[in-house]
């Protein structure tokens, strides 16, 4: 029996509830919200599920909403079933005061590096991670570059104003 | 000579073990990252590898440019197979905007996508060669790498960083020139791809030194996040191509070459395998090019794919959609979508969220090098520090997609 996103939404719905949110369908995929004390749990039911079997960390990031107060990072894993070549998107909303979400690096070990990636770029405390210290950016960094209130370009330079070009309007960098 | 509590392994000659650091620069790691490793007499007992050197943050320079001006950043992920990088950031940019290409677009990429996976593979087990001792291999198959390059050039004018392509099609149709140099390509190519073999697979010095180095299984290679060639190695039959085919793939006739223990000498030959399944997809997508109207090298989408210069000065409608273009002031839909290409060394993903704005919100290349590279440290474990250095170079790491 082939796999679809109706059967995995039914199968979630029915074994967490209402815990499993903003259930939709973008570009095929399947995505969905879970609380982030339960990430844990519905991955580890995702993976060892015998119609599920969702066994692959495909990729592991996070997206910064500065707007969305008391949820300003989503921590976002994409997962694949081999078998049935099916893709899903879990996302995990977390407080930037309080960042923190469990690891999943006991069920995927490639979630090692991606983590300590997250970590780098948007300060993401993954509790329970064996090594979780800055991979790509120097050590001595002390602040989180991915987050949106660090603009890319000098703010203090006057002599580029051009909003035309893009500058100042987006998303208030 | 350090005192640090490390457990030694059986017979043990040393006692103590050493800290030795392999890189940032050194020659035989082909790239710009650190090991530091702890050695015992030869033996590897722990290692650990320090990335980041190289890092140029282009997710975050992403976020400021318009779409089009983030090819050019996707060139230097993968710098051995720019190409691929670059189609897979349009067609990512197509699913996003639902543009749909010709046919004729799709094989021509497919041209261009598996030349790039040929000369990236060639590197890659060239060096392998290398490593064990042979340099002949690699200097020969360069010859070849040269006509490739020199093919990018006839199509997009750029040879290793290529900024090939557009969204939506080609920039410019190819030339016949071109064509003539990718059949050249594939008369003269296989012949010594075959010599390389010869000199290469059934080599008694190269298989004892690379026949069971580095093997994992294909559980583990799973849960580490292998893909492309090194997890086939280990026996998984996932090839993006096959499993959600883009740029019309399924068109072609191909096989997935899988090798059984994923050691260095079956990533080694399902390397190779792949180089002819590439030359045999190039083969049949220059026959499915002759047979289509030969004028068509893009979609029709005036909004996003820069119009003919001739007409930018005579049209009104033309010099609109350029400047809205040029000032990256296209209409993007906002959306989020992860879209993977089966780059030369594994999956190579996009993940990116449009808000609607000039530039994406969040883009996230999931580079497969980066992800499988965290294996290294078991799959040199209790290795020879020879060993090692074949390991790293048959897993082909690339910095520039290390480290983005």
């Amino acid at each position: 029996m082939s796999l679809t996103n109706d059967n995995i939404k039914q199968r979630l719905t029915d074994k967490f509830g209402e815990a499993v949110s903003q259930v939709e369908e973008t570009f095929g995929m399947l995505n969905f919200t879970v609380p982030k004390d339960l990430n844990l749990k519905v991955m580890q039911f995702l993976y060892d599920d015998e119609e599920l079997q969702f066994r692959f960390l495909t990729d592991l990031t996070a997206v910064h909403y500065p707007d969305r107060k008391g949820e300003e990072l989503a921590v976002v894993y994409h997962l694949y079933n081999f078998a049935q070549r099916v893709r899903l998107r879990m996302k995990v909303y977390t407080s930037v005061e309080d960042p923190r979400v469990f690891t999943a690096t006991r069920l995927f070990e490639a979630a090692n590096w991606m983590e300590r990636e997250t970590y780098d770029f948007f300060g993401v405390n993954f509790v329970g991670h064996p090594n979780l210290k800055r991979i790509l950016n120097v050590d001595e960094m002390d602040y989180f570059p991915m987050r949106k209130e660090f603009p890319l370009e000098d703010q203090t330079r006057i002599d580029k104003d051009d909003e035309m070009f893009g500058r100042g309007g987006h998303i208030g960098i | 000579m350090s005192e640090q509590h490390i457990t030694l392994p059986e017979g043990s000659i040393e006692r103590v073990t050493q800290t030795l650091n392999l890189g940032p620069t050194h020659p035989a790691t082909h790239g710009v990252f650190q090991n530091i490793l702890e050695i015992d007499g030869e033996r590897v007992v722990s290692s650990e590898s320090t990335v980041g050197y190289i890092h140029r943050a282009f997710e975050k320079i992403a976020e400021r440019r318009p779409y089009y001006q983030i090819t050019p950043l996707t060139d230097r992920l993968n710098y051995c197979s720019s190409p691929i990088n670059n189609m897979g950031w349009h067609i990512t940019v197509e699913k996003l905007l639902g543009i749909q290409t010709p046919k004729r677009v799709d094989y021509l990429r497919v041209i261009i996508m598996e030349l790039a996976r040929i000369c990236d593979h060639l590197i890659c087990n060239g060096v392998v060669g290398v490593d064990t001792g042979a340099f002949t291999g690699f200097l020969y198959l360069m010859r070849w790498r040269e006509l490739a390059y020199e093919i990018y050039e006839e199509i997009c004018g750029s040879r290793l960083t290529t900024n090939i392509g557009r969204v939506g099609g080609f920039e410019r149709n190819f030339t016949p020139a071109a064509f003539e140099k990718i059949e050249k390509f594939l008369v003269e190519f296989p012949k010594a791809l075959k010599e390389f073999e010869t000199l290469m697979n059934r080599n008694r010095i190269f298989m004892e030194r690379t026949q069971g180095v580095g093997p994992i299984s294909a559980e583990r290679a799973m849960n580490y996040g292998f893909t492309g060639p090194n997890l086939r190695a280990a026996g998984v039959d996932y090839d993006l191509r096959v499993a959600h085919p883009y740029s019309s793939y399924e068109d072609f006739e191909f096989s997935i070459p899988v090798g059984t223990t994923g050691d260095c000498y079956d990533r080694f030959l399902v390397r190779n395998g792949e180089m002819w399944e590439s030359l045999s997809i190039i083969r049949q997508a220059m026959d499915k090019v002759k047979a289509l109207p030969a004028d068509v090298y893009h979609a029709d989408v005036p909004a996003y794919y820069l119009p003919e210069k001739s007409d930018v000065y005579t049209k009104m409608e033309a010099l609109i959609y350029h400047f809205k273009i040029i000032m990256g002031e296209s209409d993007i839909l906002p959306g989020e979508l992860y879209n993977a290409v089966e780059g030369a060394n594994g999956e190579l993903g996009f993940y990116l969220i449009s808000d609607g704005g000039r530039s994406p919100y969040r883009l996230h290349f999931r580079r497969p090098c980066f992800i499988y590279y965290q294996a290294y440290g078991e799959l040199i474990k209790g290795a020879m520090l020879s060993d090692a250095l074949i390991c790293m170079s048959s897993l082909n790491l690339i910095a520039g997609e290390l480290d983005a």
